[in-house]
């Protein structure tokens, strides 16, 4: 069958039964547009700015599980794009990035909208293709999902010039892939897992230390399973939130520089550290030679080598699908000696000590309403079962600490990166692949500034979500530290000229409630929660200007050197 | 420590870029870099030389094996092997120094491969540090111009980089 370029595409992602598109029409992606507009399986989804774009669609990636799809014009278009790459690449999320781009005969012109996409995405993809040939359109498709969803997932850009999507060939997709330069291991090896199996049964003092690897890999499963086998404390960090149901008496929270007591101490002081699907991020394990001071042996499992004593030097590499090396473990440990629990009982009897420091505690106020408890309504209101997409900032830590979840693919956030602005699309591409779930987005008066246009959006397709809003009419992380750290000096870090958000959402054609008293939060939750499931609601929460993110880890300084809400160092 | 890694490419154009912009953006050293078609011409055959503790260049052959373009890495300082270089140097060859020049190549085992009434270029291939003696040996003032192709290796025995 012979189609256009344009047909082609349309025809590519049906057959990876993509059902939206997050995108912006521009001139170089105009044929693109026109087949879109002529079939009804993909629906198009009209952001109000291509980092949105990119956002949503990667926000419909981390809660479904499929690789998201965004399309964006040239020069411009492409260049608003990159943030929402990058944001990806960092949390190695699987995305598929389709830009236009001036015609082939017209590139290295300086043509008008034209920006080497492919030279500027290229360090924040997994890879990048530019197609300049019809007749490698397809192929490169194929490729470009094939990439994007396996192995150590990611981010890849197919530039497509406007000729091509205009030129005709005969349309075969493609059943099969392979690409001799490309073959991700997804079973670890054998021998490693025997010996990792062994030193977990041999340690007094387990411990695992559970990432987004888990949640990519889709192996929350086996991890609770293999826990549980082994009778060891467990933290998931930000990015591994709901790999691990967090009312379980063996989950010490989330580790790091706002990780609680009792997973700092347990990871600094264990014997044996099963880390998986994780990469010792310098805002998990704070001072690199301060973790390493302490002796303990390590094993790391990961799907990226790269990944694996990059920053802290492991004893037991392993190379492999987290999932797949889970089931390798359990397979391994349930065929063998059983764990011995008396082994293990001096440690838990340290970490409930250390548990019952209470870390997370903090004041309520009769008068200021403070941020934690509006995290807590929220999660009581919502049972807990909601999609919460997170901003980034305070608000984004407070989210992390009291939203306790359960279940994977239920918490959207900027990890790596650390991205302004994603929460409001990222809750949009949620809410899309979800349209049964309660999707929430938590924000401060910052970051929701930096997309807040997509409210367009949202009304245009009826997304009912819960914005709530956290304002403490600062920068409030950026206060935080120049508070600690710079003198009390608030450079940049104050809001003033904010809009008033409730009449902003009613002129987007929402709902919008302001809060004023702690009193009222929880039955302003309720009346959006409720009464108003069908549409969003824009809840306002003047919160605690003074609040700050406890417990912390000041830069520099190692996990057990924290500083509590009560200012006691507890080093 | 000083590292000669050798690869196996995808001959796509932006390979290289890939290459060099993953040197740049994580700070790692480069000497010199080395790249052209091998005898099946869908690949090419790169030879960079690095350095850096252990850990670094662990890193480094690991991040260029994440590159979808790269096929297969050998860092050949690990076992026996032998760097070739080759040198084009331009040096004036008027009065007293034609001969002295003439006879300095021969020392070296170059060649002379182009000759005028006041110069000669001389090709030279070695390893680097034979390269470098040969130019320190040079009178300065006689010393016109010099161009380095860069390191390539190859392992010795039966080591081998093929797909």
């Amino acid at each position: 069958m012979v189609l256009t370029g344009a047909e082609i595409l349309v025809r590519c992602l049906q057959e990876e039964k993509v059902n939206y598109v997050f995108g912006y029409p521009g001139g170089a992606v105009l044929f693109l547009y026109d087949a879109l507009f002529q079939q009804d399986d993909i629906r198009h989804v009209l952001v109000r700015h291509e980092q949105a774009a990119v956002h949503a669609a990667d926000g419909y990636a981390r809660s479904s599980g499929q690789v998201g799809v965004a399309l964006v014009t040239s020069g411009p278009g492409a260049t608003n794009a990159v943030t929402g790459i990058a944001t990806a690449y960092y949390d190695s999320v699987p995305l598929v990035v389709i830009s236009g781009q001036v015609a082939t005969a017209f590139i290295g012109q300086d043509a008008f909208q034209e920006v080497d996409t492919v030279g500027v995405t290229r360090p924040c993809v997994k890879h990048n293709f530019l197609v300049r040939d019809v007749n490698e359109l397809a192929i490169t498709l194929k490729k470009a999902f094939y990439l994007a969803r396996t192995g150590r997932p990611g981010p890849v850009v197919v530039d497509i010039p406007k000729d091509v999507s205009n030129m005709a060939c005969e349309f075969a997709y493609p059943k099969e892939i392979s690409m001799r330069s490309y073959n991700p291991v997804m079973r670890g090896h054998q021998g490693q897992i025997k010996k990792a199996a062994q030193l977990l049964l041999s340690a007094r003092r387990p411990m695992i230390y559970a990432g987004g690897g888990v949640i990519l890999s889709n192996a929350a499963d086996e991890l609770t399973r293999f826990a549980r086998l082994l009778n060891a404390p467990l933290t998931t960090t930000l990015m591994g939130l709901g790999g691990y149901p967090a009312s379980d008496r063996q989950y010490l929270g989330m580790p790091g520089m706002h990780g609680t007591y009792e997973a700092n101490m347990a990871l600094h002081h264990s014997d044996v550290l099963l880390s998986i699907g994780t990469r010792f991020d310098d805002r998990v394990i704070g001072n690199v030679d301060h973790f390493a001071a302490e002796p303990r042996k390590i094993i790391h499992v990961d799907i990226d080598p790269a990944s694996i004593s990059k920053r802290v030097k492991v004893d037991i590499p392993i190379v492999g699908n987290v999932r797949d090396v889970l089931e390798q473990l359990l397979r391994q440990i349930e065929g063998g000696t059983q764990p011995d629990p008396a082994k293990t009982a001096d440690w838990w009897a340290d970490i409930e000590k250390w548990r019952a420091k209470k870390c997370l505690e903090y004041k309520l106020s009769e008068t200021l309403i403070k941020p934690q408890f509006v995290i807590q309504k929220l999660w009581e209101i919502t049972r807990g079962e909601a999609i919460v997409a997170s901003d980034v900032g305070q608000h984004q830590m407070w989210a992390a600490q009291y939203y306790r979840f359960e279940k994977p693919r239920r918490w959207l956030n900027s990890g790596g990166l650390g991205t302004m602005g994603v929460g409001l699309p990222y809750a949009m591409g949620a809410q899309l692949a979800n349209p049964k779930a309660t999707v929430a987005c938590i924000t401060g008066e910052g970051s929701i500034q930096m997309n807040i246009q997509e409210l367009s959006t949202c009304r245009q397709f009826r997304l009912p979500l819960k914005i709530c809003l956290l304002n403490n009419r600062y920068l409030g992380m950026v206060r935080q530290w120049q508070q600690m750290f710079h003198g009390q000096r608030y450079s940049g870090s104050y809001m003033d000229s904010l809009p008033d958000f409730v009449k902003l959402a009613e002129s987007y054609g929402h709902i919008g409630i302001r809060v004023e008293k702690p009193g009222d939060v929880e039955g302003a939750l309720r009346e959006a929660f409720t009464t108003h499931k069908n549409e969003l609601v824009f809840l306002d929460f003047q919160i605690d200007r003074s609040e700050n993110v406890y417990p912390m880890i000041p830069g520099g300084k190692g996990l057990t050197e924290m500083v509590l809400p009560v200012d006691e160092d507890l080093g | 420590m000083r590292h000669v890694i050798s690869l196996l490419i995808e001959n796509e154009s932006g390979a290289l870029s890939r290459v060099s912009g993953l040197f740049s953006a994580r700070g790692y050293n480069i000497e010199s870099l080395t790249v052209a078609p091998t005898e099946d011409e869908s690949m090419s055959r790169m030879t960079l030389v690095t350095s850096g503790s252990n850990e670094i260049i662990e890193q480094i052959t690991k991040q260029l094996n994440k590159l979808v373009d790269v096929i297969k890495i050998i860092d050949l300082s690990e076992a026996p092997n032998i760097e070739r270089e080759l040198l084009l140097v331009k040096v004036r060859a008027t009065g007293a120094a034609r001969e002295e020049m003439k006879r300095m190549s021969d020392i070296f085992r170059a060649r002379i491969i182009d000759v005028t009434d006041t110069s000669y270029v001389i090709e030279l291939t070695g390893n680097d540090r034979k390269l470098d003696a040969f130019i320190a040996a040079i009178d300065p003032a006689l010393l016109v111009e010099t161009v380095r192709s860069g390191t390539c290796g190859i392992g010795r025995g039966e080591r081998v980089l093929k797909l």
